[in-house]
C-alpha cells in the first residue's frame, strides 16, 4: 500500500517522476518548477533513479535534447513555466508532429511583460493548441495523480503523442497538502516497461526523423494528427480506469461537482475549483441549485462530453485564469461556447477573467458569480458577457 | 507516382526506408538544363567531384550522361568545368527553349 505523506505539489510530482524512472529527463530551471526539477535531479544525483540527466542552456535545448532523446527511443520526461515553455514553443510542435510521448509537468505561471511568477495559466494556454495532451490538476494530489496517468495516457500505442500536466504555480507547487503516495512497485507496475516506436538507436532498423514535407503531403500529416487527438479521450478514460483499480482515486475527462440537477454553475480550472466548491456547498445549503464542471482533460477539449454535462443549465458563468487577447473571451471561455453552440437550447454563458499573475481567488469572488448567474436566470438579462473580477477601477 | 493517404502515413512522418530520397524525383525543379559536349570534354571529372546531387554519371573512369531526374540546374559544373582549349564541354541551357 501506499502511505500518506504531508508534501508540495512539486514535492509530490517530482516523487511520481522517480517511481516512475524515465531513461531521460533534460530541463532548465524556472520558477516555480526550479523546486521540481531540483528535488527530482537529487533523485538522479543520489541513486534513486537510473535517469540520464542532461542539463542544458535554456528550455530551447531542453526540449531539443528531449526531442532527441524519445527519437532515440528512451521514455523522457521535463518540466518547465511560463517564459520557458515559450522559449521552447518552437520545440514543443515539433515533439508533437514527430508524436514523441514527451511528459511535461507545467507549473503555471504568469506570462512576461510585466514580468510576473505567480500563477496563472497564460503559459500553458498559449501553447494549448500545440498538439500535445493536456492534463490539468486541482491540487498537488491530481498533479501526482495525472503525472503518474500522463506517461500511460502518452505512450499508449494507439496514441504516441506528448502530454503536460499542469498545475498552479506556487498555490499547488509550494503549499504543503495531505497526499497518498501510491507505493513504488504499483507505480512501476502502472506505467509498464516503455515500449519503443521507431528508435533511432535501433541501427538494424535505420530511419529518419524530421523530413522536409511539402505541399504534397502536409495536410495528410495534420490530418492524421486530427484522427490521433480524436482517440485520446478513450484511452485517458481506459487509463483513469486502471488507475482507479490500483488507487481507488476516479477520474474523467471532467469533474462534474454537484452539477446534475443543477440550474446554473461555474466551470474553472485547477486550484480555484476547490475554492469554488466550498462556495458551490454554501449555496446549496440555501436550496439553490448551482454546481460546478472543472475540465481536466483540457486538450484534446472533450467538447461532445462537457457539451452533454452543460446543456441543460440556465446559465454557465466560465472563470479564466488567463486572456486570449483579441478574442474577447478568455481562452476557456471560448471552448465551453464552442461545446455549447451544437445545442438549439443552451445555458446563457458568460465569462470572468480571475487571478492573474497569482492574485488570490477568493470565495466572494465565486459568489459574485453566482450571484450574478442568479439575476441573469432572473432578468433573463447578461449585464456583462465578459469582466475582470478582483481588479481595482 | 501514386500519393499515399493520410491513413497510410508513418506517425510522425518518420521514414523507415533508409535512402528513399531516390525515390523522390527532384529534377523537375531545374530552371537551366546543363548540356554536354563531348568533343570539348578531357574527362578530368571535376564536374562529377563538385556536382551537389551526384547527377553526373561516371563508368570505368569516363563521364557519362547527366542524370535528369536529380539535376536541378544549378550550373555548377558549367563553371567548374575547364572545357578544351577555352571550350567548355558543359553549357547551361534555358529550360524550354
Amino acid at each position: 500500500m501506499g502511505k500518506v505523506v504531508a508534501v508540495t505539489g512539486n514535492e509530490a510530482v517530482a516523487e511520481a517522476l522517480r517511481q516512475v524512472n524515465p531513461d531521460v529527463c533534460a530541463a532548465y530551471p524556472i520558477t516555480p518548477q526550479t523546486d521540481l526539477m531540483q528535488r527530482f535531479t537529487s533523485f538522479a544525483s543520489n541513486g534513486k533513479v537510473k535517469t540520464e540527466v542532461i542539463l542544458v542552456e535554456s528550455e530551447h535545448s531542453a526540449m531539443s535534447a528531449c526531442v532527441g532523446a524519445a527519437a532515440a527511443g528512451g521514455r523522457v520526461v521535463t518540466a518547465t513555466s511560463s517564459q520557458g515553455l515559450l522559449l521552447m514553443l518552437e520545440i514543443v510542435f515539433i515533439a508533437s508532429g514527430m508524436r514523441l510521448p514527451i511528459v511535461m509537468p507545467i507549473v503555471n505561471r504568469a506570462v512576461s511583460a510585466p514580468i510576473n511568477i505567480h500563477g496563472d495559466h497564460s503559459d500553458a494556454m498559449a501553447a494549448r493548441d500545440a498538439g500535445w495532451i493536456q492534463l490539468w490538476s486541482e491540487n498537488a494530489q491530481e498533479a501526482y495523480d495525472n503525472a503518474i496517468q500522463a506517461f500511460r495516457i502518452a505512450e499508449h500505442l494507439d496514441i504516441r503523442l506528448p502530454a503536460m500536466v499542469c498545475l498552479d504555480g506556487f498555490i499547488i507547487s509550494h503549499s504543503i497538502e495531505r497526499i497518498e503516495y501510491l507505493d513504488d512497485k504499483t507505480v512501476s507496475d502502472f506505467v509498464g516497461d516503455f515500449k519503443t516506436v521507431n528508435p533511432l538507436l535501433d541501427t538494424d532498423h535505420p530511419v529518419s526523423y524530421g523530413p522536409l514535407i511539402l505541399t504534397d503531403y502536409y495536410m495528410e500529416y495534420r490530418k492524421a494528427h486530427d484522427e490521433v487527438m480524436s482517440r485520446v479521450s478513450k484511452v485517458v478514460l481506459e487509463v483513469a480506469e486502471d488507475f482507479h483499480k490500483v488507487s481507488g482515486r476516479r477520474y474523467g475527462l471532467f469533474e462534474a461537482y454537484r452539477l446534475e440537477d443543477a440550474e446554473i454553475a461555474l466551470v474553472v480550472l485547477n486550484s480555484a475549483a476547490g475554492t469554488s466548491k466550498d462556495v458551490i456547498d454554501a449555496f446549496r445549503d440555501k436550496g439553490i441549485k448551482v454546481g460546478l464542471l472543472k475540465p481536466r482533460l483540457m486538450r484534446p477539449f472533450p467538447y461532445n462530453e462537457i457539451g452533454e454535462a452543460l446543456k441543460h443549465l440556465k446559465a454557465v458563468c466560465v472563470l479564466d485564469r488567463a486572456d486570449a487577447f483579441g478574442g474577447s473571451l478568455g481562452p476557456l471561455c471560448i471552448d465551453i461556447m464552442s461545446a455549447l453552440y451544437q445545442y438549439k437550447e443552451r445555458p446563457i454563458v458568460m465569462n470572468k477573467i480571475y487571478g492573474l499573475g497569482g492574485r488570490d481567488f477568493m470565495p466572494s469572488q465565486a459568489e459574485y458569480a453566482l450571484n450574478d448567474l442568479l439575476e441573469t436566470v432572473k432578468t433573463g438579462k447578461v449585464k456583462t458577457f465578459k469582466e475582470y473580477i478582483g481588479v481595482r477601477e | 507516382m501514386k500519393l499515399k493517404g493520410w491513413r497510410e502515413l508513418n506517425p510522425g512522418c518518420v521514414i523507415t526506408e533508409p535512402g528513399n530520397s531516390v525515390e523522390i524525383k527532384t529534377g523537375s525543379w531545374r530552371a537551366f538544363r546543363p548540356k554536354w559536349i563531348e568533343e570539348n570534354c578531357i574527362h578530368c571529372l571535376f564536374c562529377w567531384i563538385y556536382c551537389p546531387d551526384m547527377s553526373i554519371k561516371v563508368k570505368d573512369g569516363k563521364r557519362g550522361e547527366f542524370d535528369m531526374d536529380f539535376c536541378k540546374g544549378c550550373g555548377i559544373c558549367a563553371l567548374e568545368c575547364p572545357g578544351k582549349k577555352g571550350n567548355k564541354a558543359i553549357v547551361m541551357e534555358e529550360e524550354g527553349k
